[in-house]
């Protein structure tokens, strides 16, 4: 091809920055928008001339702050404690979505469990499968039939160490929501994992099966060091759903275990919407998907297009 | 004699964990859901204790005018976003697919909307769309043009709007790796046999990356059928039943109207479309794959 001409690349460059601006712009928009009082979003002085004030972020993150914010009275929002939550659910699950999901790719790709085929075609099988249709039979089941009975050996010693009445159910609990989670995460784990795990040499691993290595040594010394790329796209991904996610979290949760996006929306659907609280927690909820986004968008690119390219 | 045994049970130890979850966390509830929508449940009944009523939840849900509203506006929201993002998405690629720099910070610019939560994304278009304080209508204010009722009149095509912000980038950075790998030989030739840049789109670009572009669209189209937060938080369905699309309808159905047998049926509507959807997509991949194989093995023999 002939070289570009600076004409043309500046051309190149006038649409490129077109299209940043076009994606980031509302995520930019909301940033500074959560610095603003209410006063100043309504009366709309169009622009950047305005002071900036962390009274949103204050009030949003009242229930863990060490001091009292002056302008509250009262902390309604409990923030902080659903930041936590969201916290708690979101690595909790990644880590066992991960574990789990290696072991399976592992086993999947070295002793021929499936053909690729079938694993692919299960895989999106489950992909296909909208959370929406998972509320009803998740919140039957959580709620009747994954419980231990109150008056059983650990029902009942939970009861008496927690209190609460009724039978122990996974409804409510942390490790409710951690449980479907990991179900919807895994499938999609274990096909991004199959394809890293397909290119570590055999040899590597029969040379130290040689030198004494059980198969569980074989896997965590050998194979998982090098499949370190896939693991941080896979651990991106399963984060991102389990942080983001919304329905079955407001399904399952109590009012101890709600997670971030379940507050906004609770706050969001009233009529009278306080617009700088609102954005600061969205903010807040969406940092941390930024700064993966920043630190690792190779990782995020490359587990992206093993979903579709290498089908 | 026991390493033999311990190798032996080693695969079905490395994924008795996943099996074990998978089974328990989605293929029982998926049963479960059959069986619970041929009763009528509500939320305080166990399904033991729900009543069998054989078909009539989903015989109601056939004749229910506000079921069919809903599964309009699903499939016309799918259409136009798989259809309109498909469009735009390649076209950016076929029109960036350039070595210049920056444009790993352009991709990375652009994973952002899709990492951001959907309920996120929801809030800052119903901030946007405001109809006094938002932005939009304060710039066509600012230019003395007449205000849009975005989420009123409009609500669909607002919504439809923040999906092709979100997802777009997505189609854009996939057809983008599968341009970048399609073989150099077969574009060099076209270019020394003189054929000019559109041919070369029509002719030997868009169809060698048809395979990578079906599956694309196929993901895509899944997903356009989970949506649901964004609308949420952007509409709650409204007005009226302009943006209610099933999934929303059938969280609605469980936890607002409290039936769970219907909102169950209505799942299984659902899954049934999806899977048409799926398996007409994957027949048609397959074909396509043969045909691609085909033309590749006919350039590469001609270059």
């Amino acid at each position: 091809m002939a070289a570009p001409t600076a004409k043309q690349n500046s051309a190149f460059f006038a649409v490129i920055a077109v299209l940043v601006f076009m994606s980031v712009g509302p995520v930019l928009l909301m940033f500074v928008n959560s610095f603003k009082l209410d006063v100043d979003i309504i009366s709309g002085s169009t622009g950047l001339i305005f002071l900036p004030t962390i009274q949103n972020y204050e009030t949003a993150l009242c229930d863990v702050l060490w001091y009292e914010p002056e302008h509250l009275d009262f902390c309604a929002l409990k923030f902080g404690g659903a930041f936590i939550n969201s916290l708690i659910i979101a690595l909790i699950s990644t880590v066992l979505t991960l574990i789990i999901g290696c072991m399976a790719a592992y086993a999947l790709v070295r002793f021929r469990f499936m053909g690729r085929d079938t694993v692919s075609l299960s895989t999106l099988m489950v992909r296909m499968v909208p959370p929406a249709v998972l509320l009803v039979p998740v919140f039957g089941l959580w709620n009747n039939e994954f419980c231990l009975d109150r008056d059983g050996l650990v029902g009942g010693a939970i009861r008496e160490a927690f209190g609460g009445r009724g039978d122990v159910c996974l409804a409510g609990t942390h490790s409710g929501i951690i449980l479907i989670y990991v179900a919807m995460n895994l499938p999609f784990v274990i096909w991004i994992l199959q394809s890293f795990i397909v290119q570590v040499p055999r040899s590597l691993e029969e040379a130290a099966r040689v030198d004494g290595a059980g198969p569980f040594q074989v896997f965590f010394k050998v194979v998982l060091p090098l499949i370190k790329p896939g693991l941080a796209a896979a651990a991106i991904f399963t984060f991102r759903i389990a942080w983001n996610e919304y329905l079955l979290a407001s399904a399952l949760s109590d009012r101890d275990t709600k997670t971030v996006p379940i507050l906004i929306v609770n706050n969001m659907s009233e009529f009278n919407v306080e617009w700088g609280v609102i954005m600061a927690t969205g903010m807040l909820l969406a940092i941390p998907p930024i700064i993966f986004t920043l630190l690792a968008s190779r990782q995020i690119i490359t587990g992206m297009t093993a979903g579709a390219v290498k089908g | 004699m026991r390493t033999a045994m311990a190798n032996r049970l080693t695969p079905y130890l490395f994924m008795a964990p996943a099996a074990i979850i998978m089974a328990l966390a989605l293929m029982y509830p998926l049963g479960y859901m059959i069986w619970g929508s041929f009763r009528e449940w509500n939320p305080s009944q166990t399904i033991g204790e729900a009543e069998f009523v054989g078909l009539k939840n989903y015989i109601f849900l056939w004749n229910d005018p506000n079921f069919h509203e809903s599964l309009g506006v699903t499939l016309k929201f799918a259409f136009f976003v798989v259809t309109i993002e498909m469009v735009i998405g390649v076209g950016l690629a076929l029109l960036l697919d350039r070595d210049i720099r920056g444009m790993s910070f352009l991709r990375t610019m652009f994973i952002l909307p899709m990492m951001i939560a959907p309920v996120v994304v929801g809030l800052m278009w119903r901030y946007m769309y405001h109809p006094t304080v938002g932005t939009f209508n304060r710039t066509l204010d600012g230019l003395g043009i007449p205000t849009v009722d975005w989420l009123g009149q409009y609500a669909l095509m607002s919504v439809i709007i923040a999906d092709i912000w979100q997802w777009t980038p997505f189609i854009f950075i996939l057809a983008l790796a599968a341009l970048q790998s399609l073989p150099r030989s077969a574009l060099e030739a076209a270019r020394i046999d003189g054929a000019t840049p559109w041919q070369q789109i029509i002719h030997i670009k868009l169809p060698l990356m048809m395979p990578v572009l079906i599956v694309t669209a196929l993901l895509r189209l899944i997903d356009a059928f989970k949506v649901l937060e964004v609308i949420l938080v952007m509409t709650e369905g409204g007005p009226g039943l302009s943006t209610e699309i099933l999934a929303l309808r059938i969280s609605r159905t469980a936890t607002e109207f409290r039936e769970l047998g219907v909102a169950a049926a209505m799942s299984n509507y659902l899954l049934i479309l999806l899977l048409l959807l799926t398996v007409g997509m994957f027949a048609f991949n397959r074909w396509q794959e043969a045909r691609a194989a085909k033309l590749h093995a006919q350039v590469e023999e001609e270059a």
